[in-house]
């Protein structure tokens, strides 16, 4: 996705990620400003099902050509579903970071957290 | 995000920011890393044309009646075989033998030579160059201010570069005075892709007509990132990755540079590193499975990577690292701990890409 774009359906984590909540499951993934700063993904490893993620701390890494970059969890939980396309075509984080680039969906634990997280309005003012 | 800058800008920033490049702090220096992207500008170089600039890297000119003499004394590789219009590349060592850097030198006239540095190192480099002058006849002269310096590589570099040239470029390894797009530059028929091409030392004030006119003709603006892939794949060596001062030039690979008769500073000590063989070797690898590795990433069984990427050429991921002598044989199998992953790589003969596939 060529412009930079931040939906206002999102909650963002100032570690450019951001979160879509949907009851107590959350889909995640990397903002636009997060693939831009990296250039094109060339390697991404899904995470297992099952596993726990936590607030603030990394669950993946995305890398770029150039360098490689800590995917950090903006709710905490458990994955129920890990977006195992993208191990053939990690690229998709590039061009449509917010559908195709999903990262996982969390199980959530706890439902608070989400009160730590920026609108889209807060995390694009980070940026300037 | 923006932030006042301290770091030094080339006379080429303004086209930069202008073509949209991303720029990153490079050895105190502002660069475009990239435009495009990172393999779009790497294919570019691989299959048709590319210009970096590149005018972050200093330049030592040597004059004086001694100045063979004493480039030989500091210059690891045989002045005597570079003659009047030639370019040698060759490493200068300290006295222990560390690499202190590596750089190409040549020769414009008898006794005039023009050295080129790394930009993380010109300031070093420049103050050793002073350090030992005691008993030659030679002006030293740091004349990094009164260059740009634009790299233009791949199978169509020369053919673009000759038609907007005064006269025939210089072959693979000379230089000539030549007026470029209207400006008089030294061209050099040196590079660091792997492919054919020419580098313009020009002056700073005539950068953005000739960048202007080598765009004009269809070659494509690369930044550092594809820089770094291109050269890796053909395994030249970064200073401060694959060399540094606490590695000599034959673990490094680089003993076909190094005339020990010469009694260039640290020969002696590069001398019995050659007799000995040093404990680890400097050596391509290749990944087999899933995963990247990067500089810094430890070896199992000893041995660290110093420069690793995805290679856009070959699609599989890529590298150099110091590996023991026992895993440094080519076909071996190793495994590197990648931020605590175990990954999975062969070592390779150089260089990793070869034009013929």
């Amino acid at each position: 996705m060529a412009d930079a774009s931040y939906p206002d359906d999102l909650l963002y984590h100032h570690e450019h990620d951001w979160a879509r909540i949907d009851g107590d499951v959350a889909t995640c993934g990397i903002t636009w400003f997060a693939q831009e700063a990296l250039g094109e993904i060339v390697f991404y490893e899904p995470p297992q099902v099952g596993t726990t993620i936590v607030q603030d701390q990394p669950y993946a890494e995305v890398e770029s050509v150039k360098a490689v970059s800590d995917v950090i969890a903006p709710l905490s939980g458990e994955i129920i579903e890990s977006n195992t396309a993208l191990a053939d075509s990690p690229e998709a984080i590039n061009d449509d970071p917010y559908g195709a680039g999903w990262l996982i969906k969390v199980r959530l634990s706890d439902q608070s957290e989400r009160d730590s997280l920026l609108d889209a309005a807060a995390y694009s003012a980070t940026l300037e | 995000m923006t932030q006042a800058s301290t770091q030094q800008r080339t006379p080429l920033y303004d086209r930069h920011v202008d073509a949209g490049a991303k720029l990153v702090a490079f050895a105190g220096w502002e660069m475009p890393v990239q435009y495009a992207g990172i393999s779009e500008e790497h294919h570019a170089v691989r299959t048709a044309a590319g210009i970096f600039d590149v005018s972050h890297m200093g330049q030592i000119e040597t004059r004086g009646p001694d100045a063979q003499a004493y480039l030989q004394h500091l210059l690891s590789n045989d002045l005597r075989k570079l003659a009047v219009g030639g370019a040698q590349y060759s490493v200068i060592c300290r006295q222990d033998g560390g690499v202190l850097d590596d750089l190409f030198t040549y020769r414009l006239a008898d006794a005039h030579f023009l050295t080129v540095t790394n930009a993380s190192n010109h300031a070093k480099d420049l103050a050793w160059f002073k350090a030992n002058t005691d008993g030659f006849d030679v002006d030293v002269i740091d004349c990094a201010a009164n260059y740009a310096m634009l790299a233009v590589a791949g199978p169509r570099a020369r053919a673009v570069v000759a038609n907007l040239s005064d006269g025939l470029l210089p072959p693979r390894f000379h230089a000539c005075e030549r007026v470029i797009a209207g400006a008089p530059a030294l061209v050099c028929g040196t590079g660091y892709t792997g492919e054919d091409g020419v580098e313009l030392l020009i002056s700073p004030d005539d950068a953005r007509q000739v960048w202007d006119a080598l765009l004009k003709a269809g070659v494509v603006p690369c930044g550092l990132g594809a820089r770094d892939t291109l050269r890796l794949e053909v395994c030249f060596h970064l200073y401060g990755h694959d060399l540094s001062e606490e590695r000599g030039p034959i673990e490094a690979g680089l003993g076909w540079c190094c005339h020990e008769e010469t009694g260039f500073i640290g020969a002696e000590a590069v001398r019995a590193a050659r007799e000995v063989q040093p404990e680890q070797q400097l050596v391509p690898f290749r990944l087999t499975g899933p995963g990247i590795a990067r500089q810094g990433n430890p070896v199992i069984g000893g041995g660290i990577v110093t420069s690793g990427t995805l290679s856009p050429s070959l699609g599989v991921a890529i590298g150099m690292a110091y590996l023991p002598l026992a895993l440094s044989e080519i076909g071996s199998e190793i495994e590197i701990d990648v931020r605590g992953k175990r990954r999975a790589a062969i070592v390779e003969s150089k260089p990793l890409y070869r034009k013929d596939g």
